[in-house]
C-alpha cells in the first residue's frame, strides 16, 4: 500500500490542455474522489496515475517512487473500468486469476487467493460462471475482485458505478467503502456524481478545465467553497454578487450581506456570497422573527416544488431567483405569489472573491 | 386462400430451380464419376474404377499434394501475417495508415488474369522465375487481403478496455495479445484462414501462369488433362475436391455466424 503524489502534472492533446499544472497528495489508505464535469480532466488524471498515458511535464510518485515514465503493467495498480472490462472468454474465477497468472504464481496459490477475493466481494460461489451470465452489480464485484487480488499499491476506479441503477448504486457505494476499509488500500475514484463523492470519500478534489479548483474533506469543501464553481458544483448554492465590504458584500440595491469569519477581502473589490438553500429560513413578514445581525432579503415566491420530506421554494428578488429548501415540519406552507422574508446567519454565508 | 397457396408453390418452384441450377451439374458430374461408361452412356452402371485409376495417376496425385501443401503453407503464412497486420492497424496510428488500409482492397478486385501476368513478369524480373515457390508467393499475396479484411472486421467488435484491463493487471504485450485479444478474434482468424485456403486451393489463373510442367497444382493439372482428352478420372478428382471445398465453406459459414455473435 502506498500514497500517491501528483506534482505539477500537465498534459495536452494538440491545442487542448487536458491537465494544467495539477498537484494533489493522495494519502496512504485514503479514499479520494476526483469530481468534475465531463472534459474537466479527471479521467485524464486517473489515466496518468494508472500509466496508460504519460504527462508532458510534472512528477507522479507511488509510495515515494517516481513512476511518471513507467508503463501501466509495471506500476502495480488495480483498476476498475466504467464498463467493467471483464474478459468475455474467461470464467469469473479465471478473470480474477488473470493478474496472478500472468505473474506466474503457483496454481494452488492462485486458487486460494481467487477464492479469498471472491469471498470478499460476496461472490464466493459464482467462480464458474461466465461474465455474460452475471448481473451488472455482480460484474462490478468481479471487476473489483480482479483489481484487488494482486494486492496493488493503489486502487483506481473510473466511474465504477455509472452503469448501475440508483438502488444498486447505493448498495455498491456501501459495499465498496466496506471493502476499501477492510483492505486499507489507497483508493482514487473518478466520478461526476457529487452525491457519490460526498458520501464515499475522505477527501474530494474538484477539477475544471484541467485545473484543480479545490481539494479537501467533503465537509470543508461543502461548507467553505473557495469559488463559485466549487460552491455550485458540489451541492446547490445561491450566489449573490456585489462589492466587498471586507467581510461581506453590498448588493446593487445597497443591502449588505454579512459573511462568516474566515475569509476577508479588500473592501470595494468585486465579490460574491454563497448560501446553501437549506440554510435559509423563509417566512411571511408577519410570522418572522429576525435574529440580530442576521442577513435579510425580501422577495416573492414564484414557484414551490413539494417533494414529501421537504419543499423547494423559488423566490424572486431584484431580478434574481433564490432557492430555499424547507424541511416538511407541517408548520409553514407558503403559496406561490406570496411576499416573503428570507433570513440566514452570517455563519451560513461564504465570501468568495470574484474570479 | 387459393392465391397464397399458388404463391407458396411459385416460391418453392423458384428455390427448387435455383438449387437445381447451382447443384445439378455438380451432381451429374459426381454421378458420372461412379458410372462405368467412359463416354457418359446410360444406363448407369456403378463402379469405383475411376477412383482406382485416379490412384494410379501419379501426375494427378503429385499435383494434388502440391496443391494441398501450397494451400496449407499459404494459409499459415497469410493468417500469421494478416492477423499481425490487422492488430497493428487496430492498435497503432501512424502516418499513411488510411492510405495503407485503402491499398488493401484493390487486389481483391483486380482480375486474377492481370495479377497473374504481373506476377509472372515480376518474378522473372527479380529472378524467382516460375515453379512451386513462385506459386506459393503468388497465393500468399492473393490470400493476405482476405485475411486482413476478415480479422479487422472481427477486431471492430473488440473493446479496447479489455487490453487496458489486462495491462493494468501486469500483463505484457505478448500476454495481452495471446490471452485476451487472440481468443476474441479467433473466429475471424479461422474464417480468414479458410478463405486463404480456398483462394489457394481453388486457384487456377495465377497458378497457371506460374507453374512449370513438373511443378504444378491440381487445377492446372486438371486443365492440362482435359485438353489431352476427357476421362472420368477428372470427374472423380473433381468430386473429391468439391466435397472438400464444400465442407470448408460450410465451416467458414459456421465461423462467420459465430463471429457475429457476442
Amino acid at each position: 500500500m502506498a500514497g500517491v503524489q501528483v506534482s505539477n502534472v500537465s498534459r495536452s492533446f494538440g491545442a487542448h490542455k487536458a491537465l494544467d499544472d495539477v498537484s494533489i497528495d493522495f494519502a496512504d489508505g485514503g479514499f479520494y474522489a476526483l469530481l468534475g464535469p465531463s472534459g474537466s480532466g479527471k479521467t485524464t488524471l486517473l489515466r496518468q496515475i494508472a500509466g496508460f498515458d504519460f504527462p508532458d511535464s510534472g512528477r507522479i510518485a507511488i509510495g515515494g517512487e517516481s513512476v511518471e515514465r513507467v508503463p501501466v503493467e509495471k506500476r502495480r495498480i488495480g483498476m476498475v473500468f466504467q464498463n467493467y472490462a471483464l474478459f468475455p472468454n474467461m470464467s469469473v474465477a479465471d478473470n480474477v486469476a488473470f493478474g496472478l497468472s500472468v505473474r506466474g504464481e503457483a496454481k494452488a496459490v492462485i486458487a486460494a487467493e481467487v477464492q479469498r477475493a471472491l469471498d470478499l466481494v460476496q461472490l464466493g460461489k459464482l467462480g464458474g460462471r461466465r461474465p455474460h451470465q452475471l448481473s451488472g452489480g455482480q460484474r462490478q464485484r468481479v471487476a473489483l475482485a480482479r483489481a484487488i487480488v494482486t494486492k496493488p499499491r493503489v486502487l483506481l476506479l473510473d466511474e465504477p458505478l455509472g452503469a448501475l441503477d440508483k438502488a444498486l448504486r447505493v448498495d455498491m457505494q456501501i459495499e465498496l467503502k466496506r471493502i476499501q476499509r477492510e483492505i486499507g488500500i489507497t483508493t482514487i475514484f473518478v466520478t461526476h456524481d457529487q452525491e457519490e463523492a460526498l458520501t464515499m470519500s475522505d477527501r474530494i478534489g474538484i477539477l475544471r478545465d484541467g485545473r484543480l479548483v479545490q481539494e479537501g474533506p467533503p465537509e470543508e469543501i461543502y461548507d467553505s467553497p473557495k469559488s463559485e464553481f466549487a460552491a455550485t458544483f458540489l451541492g446547490d448554492a445561491n450566489i449573490l454578487r456585489g462589492d466587498s465590504t471586507g467581510n461581506g458584500i453590498r448588493l446593487a440595491d445597497g443591502t449588505t450581506i454579512a459573511a462568516g469569519a474566515g475569509v476577508s477581502l479588500a473592501a470595494g473589490t468585486k465579490a460574491s456570497c454563497a448560501v446553501r438553500p437549506e440554510r435559509i429560513r423563509i417566512a411571511t413578514d408577519a410570522g418572522s422573527t429576525v435574529q440580530a445581525n442576521g442577513n435579510v432579503l425580501r422577495g416573492q415566491v414564484s414557484k414551490r416544488i413539494f417533494a414529501g420530506n421537504n419543499s423547494t421554494y423559488f423566490v424572486e428578488r431584484d431580478g434574481q431567483t433564490l432557492k430555499v429548501i424547507v424541511q416538511n415540519t407541517g408548520i409553514e406552507r407558503l403559496a406561490e405569489g406570496q411576499d416573503v422574508m428570507l433570513s440566514w446567519s452570517p455563519e451560513s454565508t461564504v465570501l468568495i472573491a470574484a474570479s | 386462400m387459393a392465391t397464397t397457396r399458388i404463391l407458396e408453390w411459385i416460391g418453392r418452384l423458384y428455390i427448387g430451380l435455383l438449387l437445381a441450377f447451382l447443384y445439378l451439374p455438380i451432381i451429374i458430374m459426381a454421378l458420372m464419376s461412379f458410372n462405368a461408361s467412359p463416354f457418359y452412356q446410360l444406363p448407369f452402371e456403378w463402379t469405383t474404377e475411376w477412383y482406382a485409376s485416379l490412384w494410379q495417376n501419379d501426375q494427378l496425385i503429385s499435383a494434388t499434394w502440391n496443391s494441398l501443401e501450397i494451400a496449407i503453407i499459404t494459409t499459415v503464412i497469410s493468417v500469421v501475417l494478416g492477423s499481425a497486420a490487422s492488430l497493428a492497424l487496430y492498435r497503432y496510428d501512424f502516418p499513411g495508415k488510411k492510405f495503407l488500409q485503402a491499398l488493401l482492397f484493390p487486389p481483391i478486385a483486380i482480375p486474377w488474369l492481370i495479377t497473374g501476368t504481373a506476377m509472372l513478369i515480376f518474378f522473372f524480373g527479380v529472378g524467382i522465375g516460375r515453379g512451386l515457390f513462385a506459386i506459393l508467393l503468388g497465393h500468399v499475396a492473393l490470400a493476405l487481403p482476405y485475411v486482413i479484411v476478415v480479422v479487422s472486421a472481427r477486431l471492430q467488435t473488440f473493446a479496447p478496455e479489455l487490453e487496458e484491463a489486462a495491462r493494468s493487471l501486469g500483463a505484457n504485450q505478448w500476454q495481452v495479445t495471446r490471452r485476451v485479444t487472440l481468443p476474441w478474434i479467433m473466429p475471424g482468424v479461422i474464417a480468414g484462414g479458410l478463405f486463404a485456403f480456398a483462394v489457394s486451393f481453388d486457384q487456377f489463373v495465377v497458378s497457371y501462369f506460374l507453374s512449370t510442367p513438373g511443378q504444378t497444382t491440381l487445377p492446372v493439372e486438371i486443365y492440362a488433362a482435359i485438353r489431352k482428352g476427357f476421362t472420368p478420372e477428372i470427374n472423380a478428382v473433381s468430386t473429391i475436391i468439391i466435397v472438400v471445398s464444400m465442407a470448408l465453406m460450410l465451416l467458414t459459414a459456421r465461423f462467420f455466424k459465430f463471429g457475429g455473435e457476442k
